[in-house]
């Protein structure tokens, strides 16, 4: 069974006046089956959480461990960590001009699956996903992320986590910029990959608003780069109600 | 046949295309000062490495060899002639602007004249080969392309040699001419080359420039219009690697009303010392209304060490044009991209090698020729396979 162990983890960035540490000993455990919403105000060090288990290199891991499934996950590359299992949907996906996003899923999926896709299976299992996002089978022939709206790039983000089948699948505010019906069609999209209970969920997110469509087991207030307080769904109900002011009084960190 | 102009480049004094060169343009090596590197046509130029080519050291050495191979298709009524450099048919679709093409032009004594008669539409390329075989050369080659023909050219460029040479383009009313040149040479090859086209009335000229090898490569393609309605598309691709220096400077000489013109040149440069310089002139003379033109030069510098000067310029001497533009851009690789693609499990090399292919595919899809276009991808991927892996 698959779980992310999240352990004290410190993490800063090189700022003007030298390091600033963001994340100030985070302490969280996802398995597989289960998703986990993580909310807080702008500001709360949410994103660096999710880049950070990415293994973005503008982070500087200080303190604290990350396994998955016991595999140190601090250890291993960028592109060694997506190969273990980790998945991160990105809130501002990166264009990337003159590869096409054909291109691009199949050397991923080549990459993560350990061997090419059989070509003829791969077609339908690209365009069945597709289809289920409602997506325009043209969009494989565009490049990656070059001119989509944002609706098209958080589709596109799901289309690659349906995919890739991690064991770990961290959302970035992947709700952020969309209306209402791409909400629910990105919504059900991460709902079918939860359905095959094979993936843990990591969903971070700003707004209630996403969590009408996927419902978290459980809900994490983030704030001053920890994790403040921790609950079941009725969290983010009160979240709803009463907003982030009482866990922001101490002042958010940048 | 269109004729040239008599006076090609009738620019204005104060014109900055006119106050950077030298000299005014000639055939003769004599009307030309050697340079000294503070000129401006010559200030990215590194001189010491041209061989003797720019201060006439070189030609008094000449003796070189180079293997030279012209490839028609069969049937096709293209004739290839060797031909006296006074034959009346050289030099005429351009005049030299430098030092180092008169020399070219005052060291040769024979040049090749290839000719494509009129409406011949040809399904296969015209194909020269040049395999330099070491020492200094000179070369003239006249492509005379007739009325209303439809042909690809592709020049060949490979082996060693030190070499100066011009190339003529005479392309007739309504011709539909790609030429491709590709610049493969030995690490240790210095190659300087003036390209001429002279784009009759409604015809239209693509040129695809190709440089991946060479110690010096300088080349100079220029464009002028002998009517009306020509259109020139200059498409450019470079791949400079460490020590390497590689140089394109163009011209598109708007002289006749309603003529398009469209410059796009794309390189990657990596490793020490890896210097490309590219000079983008267009100019649009007063009588050139209605022209419409955009240039454009982009750079991926992939490593630090690496310099690129770009500069493109516009001269507009009327108002009443259709559209004029144009874009330089050198940018670093993006990490933003590499951390996207290895976020989805595609190792560090491979994700650099996408970016880098992604970066020219653009312009690889607009040469229109498809066997071009794959071995152009393949020699892409090798030279990364060379230098990244």
């Amino acid at each position: 069974m698959a779980t992310l162990e999240i352990r004290d983890l410190h993490v800063s960035v090189e700022a003007e006046g030298g390091p600033t540490e963001i994340l100030r000993g985070v302490d969280l455990t996802v398995k597989q089956g289960e998703t986990h919403a993580i909310m807080g105000p702008n500001g709360s060090g949410k994103s660096t959480l999710a880049y950070s288990l990415a293994g973005h290199p503008k982070y500087t891991v200080t303190g604290g461990t990350v396994t998955l499934d016991g595999e140190d996950v601090l250890e291993m590359s960028v592109d060694e960590r997506a190969r273990a299992g980790v998945f991160l949907a990105m809130q501002y996906p990166v264009e990337v001009p003159g590869v096409s996003v054909s291109n691009f899923l199949r050397t991923s999926a080549t990459a993560v699956r350990g061997e090419a896709p059989k070509l003829r299976t791969w077609v339908k299992e690209v365009k069945e996903a597709m289809a289920r996002l409602e997506m325009d089978p043209a969009f494989a022939e565009r490049n990656v992320n070059e001119g989509f709206s944002g609706g098209e790039k958080k589709r596109h983000e799901i289309l690659q986590l349906e995919l890739l089948k991690p064991k770990i699948a961290i959302l970035d505010e992947t709700d952020s910029g969309l209306d209402i019906d791409a909400l629910r069609i990105v919504s059900e999209g991460v709902n079918r990959v939860r359905a095959n209970g094979e993936s843990g969920t990591l969903l971070i997110t700003h707004y209630t608003r996403i969590l009408r469509y996927i419902n978290p087991d459980h809900v994490h207030v983030f704030a001053g780069g920890r994790i403040v307080e921790s609950g079941g769904p009725e969290l983010a109900d009160k979240l709803e109600a009463e907003g982030y002011e009482a866990y922001t009084k101490g002042g958010g960190v940048s | 046949m269109a004729e040239a102009p008599t006076n090609p480049v009738a620019l204005a004094a104060e014109s900055t295309v006119a106050t950077r060169m030298s000299a005014p343009p000639s055939f003769d090596v004599a009307d030309f000062p050697v340079p000294t590197g503070r000129e401006e046509e010559w200030r990215f130029t590194p001189l010491e490495r041209l061989r003797g080519l720019h201060d006439g050291s070189a030609a008094a050495t000449a003796g070189g060899s180079v293997k030279a191979e012209v490839t028609t298709p069969e049937g096709s009524g293209v004739t290839v002639e060797t031909v006296s450099r006074d034959d009346a048919r050289v030099g005429k679709a351009g005049t030299p602007v430098d030092r180092v093409a008169a020399q070219a032009f005052s060291a040769v004594e024979k040049a090749t004249v290839i000719t494509v008669p009129a409406e011949a539409v040809l399904t296969e390329p015209v194909r020269v080969s040049v395999h330099g075989e070491g020492g200094v050369t000179f070369g003239h080659t006249v492509f005379r392309i007739g009325a209303f023909a439809e042909v690809v050219l592709v020049l060949d460029h490979t082996g060693d040699t030190v070499r100066a040479a011009n190339v003529d383009f005479v392309v007739g009313d309504g011709a539909k001419v790609t030429v491709v040149s590709v610049q493969d040479w030995a690490d240790t090859a210095v190659h300087c080359s003036q390209h001429n086209a002279l784009v009759g009335r409604d015809a239209t000229f693509k040129s695809v420039v190709v440089t991946f090898g060479g110690d010096v490569v300088r080349i100079h393609p220029r464009v002028t219009y002998a009517g009306p309605g020509g259109e020139a598309e200059l498409y450019g691709l470079y791949f400079t690697d460490g020590g390497q220096h590689q140089e394109h400077r163009l011209l598109v000489d708007h002289s006749a009303p309603n003529c398009r013109s469209n410059v796009a040149y794309k390189g990657a440069l990596q490793g020490a010392d890896a210097h490309a310089v590219w000079i983008g002139d267009v100019v649009i003379q007063a009588a050139a209304t209605g022209t419409d033109t955009y240039e454009l030069n982009r750079n991926l510098v992939l490593t630090d060490g690496a310099r690129v000067d770009s500069v493109p310029n516009l001269e507009i001497e009327t108002g009443e044009i259709a559209g004029a533009g144009h874009a330089s851009a050198t940018g670093r690789f993006e990490d933003e991209q590499l951390f996207y693609l290895m976020a989805r499990g595609i190792p560090e090399e491979e994700a650099r090698r996408l970016v880098v292919r992604g970066f020219f595919a653009e312009l690889i899809q607009q040469i229109g020729v498809p066997d071009v276009e794959e071995r152009l991808i393949a020699k892409l991927t090798a030279e990364l396979e060379r230098s990244i892996a």
